[in-house]
């Protein structure tokens, strides 16, 4: 609970330089080791310490989707996600999800299907359509509407979107 | 975002111990909606205490029909959870009624408890609150509050708790066990989140050196009769104005026994142990639904822009005991609401 004392006392390290710490992560198949101060969200270590700029920094409240990133193949918010905290984890970003020179056939799909106009929010889309498919939850279009509910699109691509994802969902369906 | 000092707890000892220790810590599990306040600088803590490493990741049997349901389960493992699908889909469809899959996938079970408020005047901290800074008035009761409560509210706060799936444990009677330095003790789910009075800024009578540790569901799922229903702005992905948990047992065209609790209305899962007296043993029909509504609803009161509720309330009321009855629960992918 927020009280006092909080607000009037000195935060830590706040005369000094931040006390980081050294986490390992899994990104992309590949061991990345880094000193972080325990605020680092994972979309900034993976923006900004990384060189991985797929994810997007959209909002930065876990309303819009944008960071969207699969950990241990579950997709999550990466902005709401201190990096700290997934020590040792498997991470995939838009960046890891082409395999040998080849598009993941969500990639191919949304070219196939025009799913996007700017383009901003579609490395969080894409991701969250690869953990989708995973999940093997949604059956019908409704039900891919519902479940990609948290990647929100601007442009209003969404009718390409639900179809491109039909597309990779008929294409990976021998993986489910 | 603020700076802190970090610790993992090795287990529920050293956890207890970690924020008995540190009284402007705060445990993070899930992180969903903590982090958020932090970046607004709603939350300050001093310390984040990571509690995900703790072994309180198991949904188990109870040994009389129930489920013990660990704190650290994440709310979309404990949606499709075999034995929630089957015993309690009620608790299944609130959970999958709220948030995004992204979201559910993060969230713990107990962090689901915890969540504050979603009221505007709480997250800006540019304005009076006195959930966020005790004393210093209410701004939403003369502002834009048309998201706000209209059951049990205090001149000092008329916030709403945002989660849909305490609804449901509010309905199935579910028991919150928690964890301290004298040992663990269970808290009625009705009893475990408060309403404001004057000390808003309380929001739960969750103790501040304790923890939870996991939910307990009776026996008594109400598997054949339930529904959840929400009402809100867009089809997904946004909180609720209004939400009905009902559950039902019927013996015939009777009701036998019944639960109500409403979300999006009142600081706390909404429930009337006498609206649900006046549904047992009558029959299922729109008289008794009505009977009910009126009694849920009694001494709502509406604000300036949130008048509306009290009569989306008394229809998403009578609406959802009528798919609970008929055995036709809302579904949440799809948003025809039968």
């Amino acid at each position: 609970m927020d009280d006092s004392s909080s607000r009037s006392r000195l935060r830590p390290e706040a005369n000094s330089k931040p006390r980081e710490i050294s986490v390992t992560l899994n990104i992309n198949g590949e061991q990345r080791t880094l000193a972080v101060a325990p605020w680092t969200t994972l979309l900034d270590a993976l923006r900004d310490r990384l060189g991985l700029t797929g994810a997007k920094k959209g909002c930065d409240h876990g309303q819009c989707g944008a960071c969207t990133v699969l950990i241990e193949g579950r997709r999550v918010n990466s902005c709401l996600t201190l990096a700290i905290m997934k020590d040792g984890v498997h991470i995939t970003t838009i960046e890891g999800l082409a395999a040998n020179g080849a598009l993941h056939p969500l990639q191919q799909a949304f070219i196939d299907h025009d799913a996007f106009q700017c383009g901003y929010c579609t490395p969080g889309q894409i991701c969250s359509a690869v953990g989708l498919i995973a999940e093997a939850k949604a059956k019908t279009a409704d039900e891919i509407r519902e479940l990609m509910s948290g990647n929100i699109c601007r442009c209003g691509a969404y009718p390409n979107i639900v179809a491109a994802i039909e597309q990779a969902m008929a294409a990976m369906g021998s993986k489910l | 975002m603020i700076n802190f000092d970090y610790v993992r707890a090795r287990d529920v000892a050293d956890a207890i111990r970690e924020i008995s220790a540190e009284p402007a810590a705060k445990f993070i599990a899930g992180g969903t909606n903590l982090i958020d306040l932090m970046k607004y600088d709603v939350e300050r803590p001093m310390r984040l205490i990571d509690i995900t490493h703790l072994p309180l990741n198991n949904v188990e049997e109870t040994g009389n029909g129930g489920l013990r349901i660990g704190a650290l389960v994440p709310n979309s493992d404990l949606a499709y959870h075999p034995l929630i699908e089957k015993r309690y889909p009620l608790l299944s469809s609130a959970i999958l009624a709220g948030a995004s899959q992204q979201l559910r996938h993060m969230a713990s079970t107990g962090g689901n408890l915890m969540q504050r408020t979603r009221c505007f005047y709480f997250y800006d901290v540019a304005t009076p609150c006195n959930k966020r800074a005790p004393g210093s008035g209410c701004s939403a009761i003369n502002g834009i509050n048309r998201i706000n409560a209209i059951l049990g509210t205090s001149e000092a706060c008329i916030a709403t708790h945002p989660s849909d799936m305490c609804v449901a444990l509010a309905a199935l009677e579910a028991k919150v066990h928690v964890a301290g330095p004298a040992g663990e003790r269970a808290i009625a789910f009705s009893d475990f989140h408060r309403l404001p009075g004057d000390t808003p800024q309380i929001d739960t009578n969750l103790k501040a050196n304790e923890i939870i540790a996991a939910i307990e569901l009776p026996a008594q799922g109400f598997a054949a009769n339930y529904s959840y229903l929400k009402i809100r702005d867009r089809l997904s992905y946004a909180f609720a104005l209004v939400s009905v948990a009902a559950a039902l047992e019927l013996e015939g065209d009777r009701i036998k026994d019944a639960r109500l609790a409403l979300g999006g209305v009142a600081h706390k899962p909404w429930r009337n142990p006498e609206a649900e007296a006046a549904l047992r043993g009558q029959p299922a029909d729109s008289n008794a639904y009505a009977k009910a509504a009126e009694i849920l609803l009694r001494g709502a009161k509406g604000f300036a822009h949130n008048t509306f509720k009290i009569d989306l309330a008394r229809r998403a009321i009578f609406r959802t005991l009528a798919q609970a009855a008929n055995g036709t629960p809302q579904i949440q992918s799809s948003k025809k609401i039968r």
